[in-house]
């Protein structure tokens, strides 16, 4: 089954991206080169609306457990275990804003302590209803790192 | 009580305003004005740190209030309890704790701050909690309590009590407990759950930073059994353990398993020379 790119935009844009899931990449089968992903793991856009609710979500991205966002001022609570995240778009392309989201220690090694969001390489002993799982689903993590990409200084 | 509900609403509230300083306080703990708590202490040699820390140090000026003022200290119900417990006869063979120890301010004094211990009978490492259950199937013909039930809270709280303000410090050199302490230091290194962290990730890597409202302390055992105004409640080590495991999204070992005995012989090491606190109280 194949989508139009204007199929799959039109899909984002309702909030039907699950509908282009045809396309998604399984998270053993993502490809890093030099710290980049640069092909959708989805298969389609991100929503950068969608996104910002999925990176101050507690149950989902919860990214303000470590990283500070001004932009998120009105959120209380925002960790300081990872660098503040403003005008992070301006220090790492797409690209690379995937890769960190996807799996952040094929980027900064394996003793980063930030989860790998869309990665099976996880600690030991997981929850039984977690094995196999992912934090994020492909398109989630395509919607924060939209989002990311708003992150501009 | 009421006045113990109204200031664990003034700690969360409080605990905002707070969120912009990370370093632990400059403070000392004196309870009661009497009896000096060591929350500073000279790590012991091959310690990752140079310092060994209080969780109390991390926390707010209104918790830490609680703490200093055993009046206030809504743990102390807790002790009380306890003492009523250990006065209490259980079992076949007619006996309380006092039966046998007597008066505990004398007979269990500072015996909290050196446990756990070997215990060659069993070959594995007692916490008191442990050896509370021995005590109760061997002297008393008693049942062993269950994990957190019955008066294991309460007993433990008033042994440990009875150690307040004496540094910790653990004997190795008993049986196999250098071999329970390596097991306990890789389970400490060992990252967990969906999330991949380990203890290390959290109270050795980013003791100090927040995560989200959370002032991360260096994770130190030396006030349990312990008051979380979280829980409105008492909290045991084993308690505090699983919890921790469950928010790396990871399986919990039981309570008094030997991961878990293993983690506690470690991690009591790694706050050899703080005071006991027992009964601290944390948010
Ligand atoms: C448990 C902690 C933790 C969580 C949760 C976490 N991160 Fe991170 N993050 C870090 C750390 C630590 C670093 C710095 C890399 C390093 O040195 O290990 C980092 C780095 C980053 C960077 C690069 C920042 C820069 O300026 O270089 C981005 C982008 C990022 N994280 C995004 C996210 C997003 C998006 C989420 C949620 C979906 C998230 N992080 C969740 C800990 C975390
Ligand atoms: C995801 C982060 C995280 C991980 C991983 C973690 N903890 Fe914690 N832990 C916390 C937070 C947050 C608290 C409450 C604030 C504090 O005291 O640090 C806490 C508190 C504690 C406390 C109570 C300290 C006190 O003074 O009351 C102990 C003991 C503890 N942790 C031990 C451990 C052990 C052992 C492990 C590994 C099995 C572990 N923690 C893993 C986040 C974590």
């Amino acid at each position: 089954m194949r989508f139009s790119v204007a199929t799959i935009a039109a899909a984002a844009m309702l909030g039907l991206a699950s509908q282009a899931a045809a396309e998604t990449v399984a998270p053993g089968d993502v490809k890093f080169e030099d710290g980049t992903v640069t092909v959708s793991v989805s298969g389609a856009a991100g929503d950068p609306a969608n996104g910002a609710e999925v990176f101050k979500s507690r149950k989902l991205g919860n990214c303000l457990a470590c990283h500070t966002n001004s932009a998120m001022n009105n959120e209380l609570f925002h960790g300081d275990v990872g660098p503040v995240l403003d005008g992070v778009a301006d220090r790492w392309s797409a690209e690379e804003l995937r890769a960190i989201v996807v799996n952040s220690k094929a980027v900064f090694g394996d003793e980063t302590v930030m989860p790998g969001f869309y990665s099976l390489e996880v600690g030991k002993f997981v929850s039984e209803d977690l094995v196999g799982k992912t934090i994020l689903s492909a398109q989630e993590v395509e919607d924060v790192v939209a989002y990311l990409g708003t992150l501009k200084e | 009580m009421r006045k113990f509900i109204f200031m664990a609403g003034t700690a969360v509230a409080l605990a905002l305003a707070g969120a912009a300083v990370a370093e632990p306080v400059d403070e000392k703990l004196v309870i009661d004005g009497e009896i000096e708590i060591v929350t500073k202490a000279k790590a012991p040699e091959g310690h990752p740190f140079d310092e060994v820390l209080s969780g109390w140090l991390f926390r707010t000026a209104e918790t830490r209030a609680l703490e200093a003022d055993s009046f206030i200290n809504p743990a102390m119900l807790t002790v009380e309890d306890g003492e009523r417990v250990w006065n209490t006869v259980e079992g076949t063979e007619g006996k309380s704790c006092a039966s046998c120890h007597g008066n505990a301010a004398e007979s269990m004094k500072d015996i909290g701050a050196h446990y756990p211990k070997w215990d060659a009978a069993t070959n594995r490492p007692v916490n008191i909690e442990l050896q509370i259950n021995k005590c109760r199937e061997e002297r008393m013909g008693a049942e062993a309590y269950a994990f957190d039930k019955g008066g294991q809270r309460p007993l433990t709280t008033y042994i440990k009590y009875q150690a307040l303000g004496t540094p910790v410090s653990i004997d190795l050199s008993q049986g196999e407990m250098q071999k329970w302490w390596d097991t306990g230091k890789d389970l400490y290194y060992t990252r967990t759950g969906q999330l991949n962290l380990s203890c290390a990730s959290c109270h050795e890597v980013n003791a100090g930073k927040y995560i989200r409202a959370d002032h991360l302390s260096q994770g130190q055992v030396n006030g349990f059994p312990l008051y979380r105004l979280k829980n409105q409640g008492i909290v045991s080590l084993h308690n505090r353990f699983r919890g921790c495991i469950r928010d790396t999204r990871a399986e919990m070992p039981k309570a008094f398993s030997d991961e878990l005995m293993a983690l506690e012989v470690y991690v009591t090491w790694r706050g050899t020379g703080l005071s006991v606190e027992t009964p601290a109280v944390r948010h």
